[in-house]
């Protein structure tokens, strides 16, 4: 089974999101995306400044298999984006949680992360989807 | 090795030198470059031997079963070739007034209407040079349609995910976005999601049909009623044309535009990059803005219908009309095969793909769609044996190299996991096929009693296993001579 961290919240797209205490969010992709997809060959993060809305492709991570659109879980502004991935794609099969990271964000409003499952739903998710 | 690797100073091969008929003196001083090209000197024998190295290394349709589904790597009979070659057609001159190439227009003209009868499509244009130029082509018609009509609000197409990934693509090309539409358990497209997104700003659809996951969409009539009442039309891709090849035509479903892809359906070999051919199919409404140049016959003399006679058109896509050469071998094909031959071509195309399928389900595989009937391709998954016994389709697909069998399409639709997209064609016999699922078989095998055989496969191919990321990340495509 994946590793699916209690403390994130996930989207049916497959991101993940971190609340941080400074109240921007970070988004990546799950653990189950990154082994779906493969080997990263490139990722292409937003940029710094730009809004976006929730739902709202901004990102695209391309693997051996396919390239695939990554969707902002929340409304708002790219505050910092993982530059590093550039270079080293492989970060986020590596490291889907951590290094694998790929733009933090300020939310437009009071946003609530509790619109997206938590990782018991994700896990069910998964299951379902696993038909 | 590459032939600039054999190349050494001074030596020659007379029978590849240039010949020059005639002296050129009166090219300006400025315009004249200062020193020798940089090509390879080597012996006649040099390249005799360097070429037919390469050959040898090419694993193709000639020497080997290529079910690569979504693809139809079928044989090209070498009478289209040959006869697409004749002096007349090889070295008659692009801007040769039409009174000297009757013949040639001929040619063109009866293709663009064996076209309409195989599509159901009341006009044609051949001019698209490829598949991806046809979608363009496609969607810049729709465009110019709703535009002609005053209708500018309309900013969507919609596309089932089940559709060719190029489709997404030609719609955002052509300036508008795109809708994706999901795809039921069955394979067919998500009625109930499909009316959620039909509206006032739904310009068209662009179906694949039969679709990518080797079904044929059923509801087609339905879905064509539900767009055509919102105002929008409904684009064809031709990709799967080999599987209905004239048995059912997309006219006939309510489909406003199709695009042919000659050089896979029509007998030009293809996989390497072109060149290819493209042409559309249009219902009436869509006929004022088809590209030109179009053939027109008058009932005495073939002629070029121009913007003189179609303001509306979206204009030329090329200085001349596409591929004359791709375009002569599908005249070519489609003159030796008939109606009966061509409807032919799509029963053995699904009735192989249906035995293999059958075939590998008896010998244990998991097919995707189970219960439904196989179009001219079907979808194994391998999801068990990943699960199971931790070897991917990629991992089968790399063995078969070394069974003799190009892999079928690895990793694509996307929707259906480890799989592999199977597409026989009309071409093959039963013993090919038969011995196509015994080496699936002893792949299984293999991948139970000893794994590492196909994780490290190929085994007996010129190059082993790649290290696709590095492939794709370090590009080395341009020969530098070593220093001094």
């Amino acid at each position: 089974m994946s590793n699916i961290p209690v403390e994130l919240k996930y989207a049916k797209t497959h991101e993940w999101a971190r609340m941080n205490d400074d109240g921007s969010v970070t988004v990546g992709i799950s653990d189950s995306a990154q082994d779906q997809l493969g080997d990263m060959v490139f990722v292409e993060v937003p940029e710094v400044g730009q809004t976006v809305d929730a739902g709202e492709a901004c990102a695209v991570v391309e693997s051996v298999k396919a390239a695939s659109d990554v969707y902002s879980p929340v409304a708002g502004e790219i505050v910092e984006v993982n530059d590093g991935l550039a270079d080293s794609p492989e970060t986020v099969n590596q490291d889907a949680y951590g290094g694998g990271w790929l733009f933090r964000m300020k939310p437009g409003s009071a946003v609530d992360l509790d619109a997206m499952m938590d990782s018991e739903a994700y896990a069910g998710f998964l299951e379902a989807e696993d038909h | 090795m590459l032939i600039f690797e054999h190349s050494r100073p001074g030596r020659r091969a007379l029978a590849q030198a240039p010949h020059h008929s005639e002296e050129v003196s009166d090219i300006p001083a400025g315009m004249l470059r200062d020193n020798e090209p940089l090509l390879p000197a080597t012996s006649e024998m040099q390249v005799v031997r360097h070429y037919t190295r390469l050959s040898q290394k090419n694993f193709s349709i000639d020497t080997q079963f290529y079910p690569l589904g979504s693809c139809t790597m079928k044989y090209n009979p070498r009478a289209c070739n040959r006869l697409a070659m004749l002096p007349g057609f090889l070295a008659r001159h692009p801007l040769a007034p039409p009174s000297m190439g009757q013949g040639f227009l001929g040619c063109m003209y009866e293709l663009q209407e064996m076209l309409k009868e195989v599509t159901g499509m009341p006009a044609v244009s051949l001019t698209p040079a490829a598949g991806a130029q046809g979608e363009f082509t496609g969607v810049a018609m729709i465009r110019a349609y709703h535009d002609a009509n005053g209708d500018t609000e309309r900013d969507e197409i919609l596309v089932p995910d089940a559709a060719h990934g190029t489709n997404p693509a030609t719609a955002v090309m052509c300036g508008y976005k795109v809708r994706e539409i999901p795809t039921d358990r069955q394979g067919d497209v998500d009625m109930e999601a499909l009316k959620q997104a039909v509206g006032p700003q739904t310009a068209g659809i662009m179906l694949t049909n039969p679709s990518t996951l080797g079904v044929f969409e059923r509801k087609i009539e339905e879905i064509a009623a539900l767009i055509h009442e919102a105002g929008g039309l409904l684009y064809y891709d031709g990709a799967n044309l080999n599987a209905i090849l004239g048995k059912v035509r997309p006219g006939d479903m309510g489909f406003d535009v199709i695009h042919m892809n000659l050089h896979k359906t029509f007998s030009t070999p293809h996989g390497g990059g072109g060149p290819g051919a493209g042409p559309v199919g249009v219902s009436k409404r869509l006929e004022p803005f088809l590209p030109l140049p179009i053939v027109g016959f008058d009932g005495d003399e073939y002629y070029w219908i121009t913007e003189d006679v179609r303001p509306q058109s979206i204009g030329r896509l090329s200085a001349f009309m596409g591929n004359a050469g791709v375009l002569m071998r599908a005249y070519i094909y489609a003159r030796m095969l008939g109606r009966e031959g061509m409807h032919r071509v799509a029963d053995y195309a699904t009735l192989n793909a249906n035995y293999l399928m059958a075939r590998l389900a008896g010998a244990g595989f998991d097919v995707a769609y189970t219960g439904r009937r196989a179009t001219h391709e079907f979808i194994v998954t391998l999801k068990r044996q990943h699960k199971e016994l931790g070897i991917t389709a990629m991992d089968f697909a790399k063995r078969l190299l070394d069974y003799g069998y190009h892999a079928p399409t690895t990793y694509f639709p996307l929707l259906v996991p480890e799989c592999l997209l199977i597409e026989p064609t009309e071409t093959e016999t039963r013993e090919e096929l038969d011995g196509f699922v015994e080496a699936m078989i002893k792949i299984q095998q293999e991948a139970e009693n000893s794994p590492d055989l196909l994780k490290e496969a190929p085994h007996t191919q010129p190059v082993r296993r790649l290290d696709e990321v590095r492939a794709a990340k370090q590009l080395d495509l341009t020969w530098k001579p070593a220093a001094g």
